[in-house]
């Protein structure tokens, strides 16, 4: 049996260890090492972006990434969007474009969004849309999404 | 997921004697974007995984007047925003682009997206038609093989026991060439090609004095086309032409039926594809 190893690395700010087996995904061990419940698993195998977190800055599906892989590295998760209990615009938007209905989604939207935004503060419709190619809504048909990032976007939403 | 072993060295000596030493149970480790998941269903059984992403040479992006080295673990993402590479060697950025989605891109390489060796891979023409020739390092020393010969067949490449991609390197690009890529996908993005087509082109004047042309998903391995390029060197770079290297192209492939299509359909994308890359190609060597 393989053995454990201690990772060190950069969560939302903070320095954490943990203990993970070479296996383990980096969701595993974010939901089920760290208890940062926040990041979904839908998929499972890198189509459904519902896991994605921000890996030194780049959103990645953290259901391709093994655990062992973040030595060192930062990494972001929907946990660390909201400034001390205060929603961060980008969520803010989501919630008055009602951007979401079930909701399992969401937190991979609104990471690759903050990506997407600190690499093109204005993106075209089109260019949101190739950006967030890689998470699927089943619920919300992706207008509203879309709109939620413009007005993040162009700060209607304080 | 099953249980493995994890190692990352820093060097190529330490991850090639890694590979020697587990003898056919390790596997390399780039992006993981292939590999986890056909660990995770049991596709692939490694008792080691050796993740090759820290070793310097297959990081390196390299422009000179020799043409372009490519480390075989560079990012999508890296390859995709390099602008040298945009000008020039266009069709890769072209496949940079369109493999997966932002967060596939953002972990994804072409040397990963070759050693699966799919027949759709999407880089995979693009790196052929540009000619690249790919390093092998392994317990023997070094060698090179070209792109078009390193896919024997589906899932399997000319690598031994102990062997591993390291870059691919490109020829420099002469004056007056373009290159793209493009795939036949139902939806806009995230999906696998039913088609794909690389092309590099150069002209003399108006007339095609250098083609390339590769196409994906007709066979069981990524193609060179010979016949599509003996049908365009010499030739004008008029629509005639290109139409011409279309039917050619349709000639000589043999793909199969399956629920991206049939084999009447891919035969029929594949001429309009050619037609179509070939013509962008020719704009960007215009411009
Ligand atoms: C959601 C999703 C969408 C995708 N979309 C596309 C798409 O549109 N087009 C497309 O072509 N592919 C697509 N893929 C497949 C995959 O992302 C690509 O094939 C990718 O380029 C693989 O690169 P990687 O670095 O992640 O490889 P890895 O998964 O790390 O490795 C792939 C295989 O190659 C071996 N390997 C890797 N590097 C080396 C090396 N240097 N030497 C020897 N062996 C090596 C590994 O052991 C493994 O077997 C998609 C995958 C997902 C999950
Ligand atoms: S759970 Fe990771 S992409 Fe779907
Ligand atoms: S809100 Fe339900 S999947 Fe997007």
């Amino acid at each position: 049996m393989s053995s454990k190893r201690i990772v060190t690395c950069t969560v939302n700010g903070r320095e954490e260890s943990f203990l993970c087996k070479p296996q383990q995904t980096l969701l595993e061990v974010l939901r089920d090492e760290l208890d940062l419940t926040g990041t979904k698993e839908g998929c499972s195998n890198g189509n459904c972006g519902a896991c994605t977190v921000l890996m030194d800055g780049k959103p990645v599906v953290s259901c391709l990434v093994l655990a062992v892989e973040c030595e060192g590295v930062e990494l972001e998760t929907i946990e660390g969007v909201a400034d001390h209990g205060h929603l961060a615009p980008v969520q803010q938007a989501f919630l008055e474009n009602a951007a979401l209905q079930c909701g399992i989604c969401t937190p991979g939207f609104i990471m690759s969004t903050k990506a997407l935004l600190r690499e093109n503060p204005n993106p075209s419709e089109q260019e949101i849309r190739f950006y967030l190619a890689g998470n699927l809504c089943r619920c919300t048909g992706y207008d509203k999404i879309i709109r939620a990032v413009q007005d993040t976007a162009d700060h209607k939403i304080a | 997921m099953r249980d493995f072993e994890f190692e990352a060295p820093a060097t190529l000596d330490a991850a090639v004697a890694l590979l020697a030493e587990h003898n056919g149970t390790a596997r390399p480790l780039a992006g993981g974007t292939d590999l986890i998941d056909h660990i995770r269903t049991e596709r692939l059984t490694p008792d080691v995984v050796i993740d090759i992403k820290k070793i310097p040479e297959l990081n390196i992006l390299e422009h000179s007047a020799d043409g372009l080295r490519l480390g075989a673990a560079v990012s999508c993402s890296r390859i995709a925003t390099d602008e040298t590479i945009r000008q020039q060697y266009s069709a890769l950025a072209d496949s940079a682009s369109i493999i997966g989605g932002i967060q596939i891109q953002n972990r994804a390489s072409m040397g990963g997206n070759l050693c699966n060796a799919g027949p759709a891979a999407d880089s995979t023409p693009s790196l052929i038609a540009l000619g690249a020739n790919c390093v092998i390092a392994g317990p023997n020393g070094r060698r090179e093989v070209p792109v078009e010969s390193f896919c024997v067949t589906k899932g399997q490449t000319v690598l031994e026991r102990g062997e591993l991609l390291v870059e691919f390197k490109f020829p420099a690009r002469p004056s007056g060439s373009g290159s793209h890529y493009r795939r036949f996908i139902p939806r806009n993005e995230m999906d696998i090609a039913v088609v794909g087509v690389g092309a590099s082109v150069t002209l003399d004047g108006d007339t095609i004095s250098d083609a390339r042309v590769s196409l994906g998903a007709v066979a069981i391995t990524p193609l060179l086309a010979h016949e599509v390029n003996d049908a365009l060197i010499g030739k004008p770079a008029t629509d005639e032409t290109y139409k011409a290297s279309g039917e050619v192209a349709r000639s000589i492939i043999n793909p199969i039926t399956d629920m991206r299509g049939t084999r009447e359909f891919r035969i029929h994308v594949t001429g309009v594809l050619v037609e179509r890359v070939l013509r962008e190609a020719v704009a960007r060597a215009k411009s």
